[in-house]
């Protein structure tokens, strides 16, 4: 093959073909085995289904492993979703100031609104697109996930077109790049790290709402797909510990098996697109990708692929050149200034319109006073998020410091941490209602951990990175100058990893308004206990069906969570940025 | 040169103007006439901020002008066009591709075949001297091997004209003058299609090594202050008289004074007369540790910018930041490629850290009209206190957004030497008071 021979001739390496050896076969069989499993799970999409059908789900631990896989299909694809949305939409938003306007504050406000909300709302939309299929639920949790994944990583993809180095810029104009040469070429290489650091963050986080996703109860109709979230949900049901067990031991599995197979490879990958190397720590190593490189037709097909690869990027069709634009002649000129004030009416008239059929059709049944009511139980569960984010603070904060300072320590608590922070906390929820219930205790305040169970490790993780990421001279400069106690942390700690606590305690108080959906209405068995506040009056009225109540609830929350961004996050970040950064 | 000559580029009464708000600009370059002929190299020298890479970007149709227009073989250039490539001062590679790859990108753009393009950038690759790392990545070479790269990737692409915008100046010296050896090298033997090439530079010395002809740039706004013919051979002779004799011509040039004003002392001294003077960037230490050598016996009275220069070496960016900070706060003047300290200057050097304070502080508020203005401003206001953004948008009238907060920067870090005036950085306030 000639191609081969070339990239032999660049690479000098040898050219013989050698017998297939153990890596070949393993490789082979990991290869084909995706595949597959691939076909079998789009099969499973596609069933038919009508609406009130009940969907069958075992609590056979046989069926789990498959159940498992057809949540991590729907993860699958929810992610290709994003990724595809973030080209798009990020790089129009990086591109045009006029879309950009529009496109920002529309993503500022979309990530404020509880995921689980986007469920509720959808589901039935779905179902209708696609009568007598189990692909409109499907399609509806998958929307769900993306939901959860996108935002953060169309506004990290669009920081980051938004800062390409001008070198490099002037670079891609001079080589006489087309749009397309361009964007796969600097911009999409440029924004990658941050890109993939923000799809690890966003799978991980969003194993909370894969579970959460599954099994709903929208309209008094039950829908469960096949998957590990519909199997807890059952287990919660017929109260069947062993099974929540046999649950968290497959999700276990699962995240251990996605970190091995994707994350370490890809952070091993990312490091090609860093500008510099700057970690002195060894590169992450993957044996995923020790494999790759191990077997040889691996190898080859892996080189095939840099030749599709290349072709896609080179594509005839795409490499229409940005053509110099003469001065605009006064008539085009006002002509494009026309359909620029004329896209912002249309953008305002269409905000004015939405605005007032969501007030009208939320107002039609609810009175003020519920209302205020409604507004109130927001307050309950916007305080308990900040008690909990507090509480989080306080432990992990001497705890993060503790663990930063003792490296070894922490190279043990990392990646522990890591994984916690992806494992579906919804999972211990049981075990929390079995509790309280054995107690006795008060639903209000006990239900309140669970909000912040699996967003604390945001905080602990961003506090361990800011104490290791403090410079050791500045540790050697405290330690003569004999700073001690008090004044050890005034003076140095707590400045010190100020930005990386503010980063994870955002984080925090946003998953932990996310999990209130779920955190507040607890079920065990027949055993079910509400708790005063917003999320558990969205979980209600999202069971029975009462839209207009349920519009009300997801603006209110959606409406403390931009209050909260813009009074305290806001400000505490712009600080961090500025003076407290080490730059 | 025995071919005919024939003229590449022409720019014809351009001139630069940044757009800032709604009516005002702010000029850049001002009614340039440039020609470029093929068998020459030609450099653009002149200190930072005047215009010349801006030129270079016009030329390379990066930038647009605001009047006037740069013709390539008669054509007009509206946007970067085939036959003329660039070399960056930072090599702008690409860091997620190979040296083959990032050598290839320009033919890709251009839509060549794959087999032709490997061909055409291994033979490049090969032309530089980087054989062997046609698949290493940009950060695993060295600055100079990573110009090299720049420079084939410039090349792959069989350019007439090559425009380089400082592209030894983020080099060690040695380094930069292997690449310029090599360079030259190029130049010489004919292996490239390469019929000229036009250098920015700030290096002076560098100039004289490369160029037939040295065109010599003022700044605010930029303006040609006139061209260096060199007319000798290659390679040519550092230490040679009429090489230093150039050199001297070039520092003459540089530092002629366009309006020479009479100081106290009857000396000939620089007067600044408005707020917005672009304030050169240099900190309070490196001035009185530079006017502590120039105090020192080594030197006598008039002092050799070349010599100095070297003794010090200094970059020729630096000395005439340094020396034009010295000019405008009357602690020396500078004529005909010469310095001089003023008596003010000695006194200063001779003086303890409070009474240095002192005579900055006077020499401050007497010739920089920016500190005058922020003195009195605090002085008249009730609680002696101003933001500095009401500092900012009056420079802002005067220049560039970057310039306005880069010179605030400046003024605020020689007030606060001299005890003018206090600054506290988290709420951006100028006062009197003295810190709590």
């Amino acid at each position: 093959m000639p191609i081969f021979t070339k990239w032999h001739a660049a690479k000098n390496e040898l050219k013989k073909w050698r017998y297939p050896t153990y890596w070949d076969m393993i490789a082979l069989c990991l290869v084909l085995g995706t595949i597959t499993l691939l076909a079998l799970g789009a099969k499973g999409m596609a069933t038919p289904y009508h609406l009130g059908e009940p969907i069958p789900i075992s609590l056979d631990p046989v069926n789990l492993p498959y159940y498992a896989f057809r949540s991590v299909l729907r993860m699958g694809i929810a992610m290709i979703v994003s990724l595809l949305f973030t080209f798009i939409v990020g790089t129009a938003a990086a591109k045009s100031t006029h879309a950009e306007r529009f496109i920002i504050p529309s993503i500022d406000i979309l990530q404020s609104v509880p995921v689980l909300g986007y469920l509720s709302i959808t589901v039935i939309a779905f179902i209708a697109l696609f009568p007598n299929s189990l692909l409109g639920p499907e399609f509806a949790a998958i929307f769900v996930i993306f939901t959860a994944q996108v935002w953060n990583m169309t506004l990290s993809f669009y920081q980051s077109l938004k800062s390409v180095p001008t070198d490099l810029q002037e670079a891609a104009r001079v080589l006489q790049l087309s749009a397309w040469q361009r964007f796969w070429r600097l911009d999409a290489p440029f924004a990658m790290p941050g890109l993939l650091w923000n799809v690890m963050m966003s799978m991980s986080g969003s194993w909370f709402f894969v579970v959460a996703s599954e099994a709903i109860t929208v309209n008094n109709q039950e829908i469960t797909l096949p998957g590990i979230g519909s199997y807890i949900a059952l287990a919660i049901q017929q109260a069947d510990m062993h099974a929540i067990v046999y649950a968290i031991i497959a999700m276990f599995m699962v995240i251990l098996l996605y970190d091995q197979m994707l994350f370490r490879p890809l952070n091993q990958w990312i490091d090609k697109f860093k500008f510099e190397q700057l970690s002195e720590e060894p590169t992450s190593s993957s044996w995923v990708i020790t494999l790759f490189q191990h077997a040889k037709w691996l190898r080859h097909s892996g080189r095939f692929l840099v030749v599709i690869w290349n072709y896609f990027v080179n594509f005839p069709l795409f490499r229409l050149k940005p053509v110099a634009a003469p001065h605009k002649t006064e008539w085009k000129q006002s002509v494009s200034h026309f359909s620029v004030v004329l896209w912002y009416i249309l953008l305002i008239a269409a905000l004015v319109v939405a605005l007032a059929t969501l007030i009208h059709f939320v107002f039609s049944s609810v009175t003020l006073k519920e209302a205020g009511h409604v507004t109130w139980l927001g307050f309950v569960t916007a305080f308990r998020v900040t008690a909990m984010v507090l509480l989080s603070s306080i432990i992990w904060i001497p705890l993060g410091v503790w663990i930063g300072l003792r490296p070894s320590v922490a190279r043990i608590a990392q990646p522990i941490i890591q994984f916690a922070a992806s494992f579906p906390v919804n999972l211990f929820y049981p075990i929390m209602v079995f509790i309280i219930v054995t107690y006795g205790l008060n639903v209000d305040v006990w239900s309140s951990p669970l909000m912040i169970l699996g967003a604390q490790w945001y905080i602990a993780f961003n506090v361990i990175a800011g104490v290791i990421a403090l410079p050791k001279d500045l540790h050697q400069a405290a330690g003569s100058l004999d700073l001690k106690g008090w004044l050890w942390w005034k003076r140095f700690i707590l400045p010190g990893i100020f930005p990386y606590y503010v980063t994870g305690a955002i984080t925090a108080a946003g998953g932990a308004w996310n999990a209130s959906i779920v955190a507040e209405v607890l079920n065990w068995g027949s055993t079910h206990l509400v708790a005063t506040g917003l999320g558990a009056y969205v979980t209600q009225q999202s069971i029975i069906g009462d839209f207009p109540r349920l519009a009300l609830g997801i603006c209110i929350m959606c409406f403390y969570v931009l209050v909260f961004n813009k009074v305290l996050w806001r400000p505490l970040y712009r600080m961090a940025t500025g003076r407290f950064s080490l730059n | 040169m025995t071919e005919t000559t024939t003229t590449l580029i022409k720019v014809r009464r351009v001139s630069k103007s940044f757009k800032k708000g709604e009516e005002q600009s702010l000029l850049v370059l001002d009614d340039l006439n440039l020609s470029l002929k093929s068998g020459e190299i030609v450099a653009l020298l002149g200190k930072s901020g005047s215009g010349k890479s801006t030129l270079l970007r016009i030329i390379a149709g990066l930038v647009s002008p605001s009047k006037g227009q740069v013709t390539y073989q008669g054509n007009p250039i509206t946007g970067p066009i085939q036959g003329l490539s660039m070399v960056f001062q930072s090599f702008a590679l690409f860091p997620w591709l190979t040296v083959l790859q990032n050598v290839e990108l320009g033919l890709e753009a251009q839509g060549i075949p794959p087999s032709e393009r490997r061909t055409r950038a291994l033979k490049a690759i090969d032309i530089i001297g980087l054989d062997g790392f046609e698949s290493a990545y940009p950060k695993e070479l060295s600055g100079g091997m990573r110009q090299r790269v720049g420079f084939a990737r410039a090349l792959v692409v069989d350019p007439h004209v090559m425009l380089m915008d400082e592209p030894f100046s983020a080099l060690d010296p040695l380094t930069a003058e292997d690449l310029r050896n090599d360079l030259l090298g190029l130049w010489q033997d004919k292996k490239t299609n390469i019929q000229s090439i036009l250098i920015v530079t700030h290096n002076i010395e560098e100039a004289a090594i490369l160029a037939d002809r040295i065109i010599v740039f003022s700044s605010n706004p930029g303006k040609i202050r006139g061209e260096i013919k060199v007319d000798l051979p290659r390679p040519r002779n550092t230490e040679d008289d009429k090489f230093r004799g150039i050199i001297d011509d070039i520092y003459t040039l540089m530092t002629a004074s366009s309006k020479p004003h009479l100081g106290l002392g009857g000396e000939r001294v620089k007067l600044i007369e408005q707020i917005g003077y672009r304030l050169p960037k240099v900190e309070v230490s490196q001035l009185t540790g530079f006017l502590d050598t120039l105090n020192s016996p080594d030197y006598q009275q008039k002092i050799d910018l070349p010599e100095l220069a070297d003794d010090l070496s200094l970059d020729v960016n630096e000395l005439f930041l340094l020396t034009e900070a010295l000019e405008i706060l009357h602690f020396a003047h500078v004529s005909k490629g010469d310095i001089e300290l003023t008596a003010a200057g000695r006194t200063f050097s001779n003086a303890d850290m409070l009474k240095k304070k002192e005579i900055f502080a006077s020499h401050l508020i007497q010739y920089i009209p920016l500190a005058r203005h922020i003195k009195r401003v605090l002085d008249e206001r009730p609680g002696h206190r101003a933001s500095e953004n009401r500092f900012l948008t009056e420079l802002e009238d005067q220049l560039s957004e970057e310039a306005a907060s880069e010179v605030l920067e400046i003024i605020i870090d020689w007030g606060r030497y001299a005890e003018l005036f206090a600054y506290d950085y988290n709420a951006g306030v100028l006062s009197l008071e003295n810190p709590e």
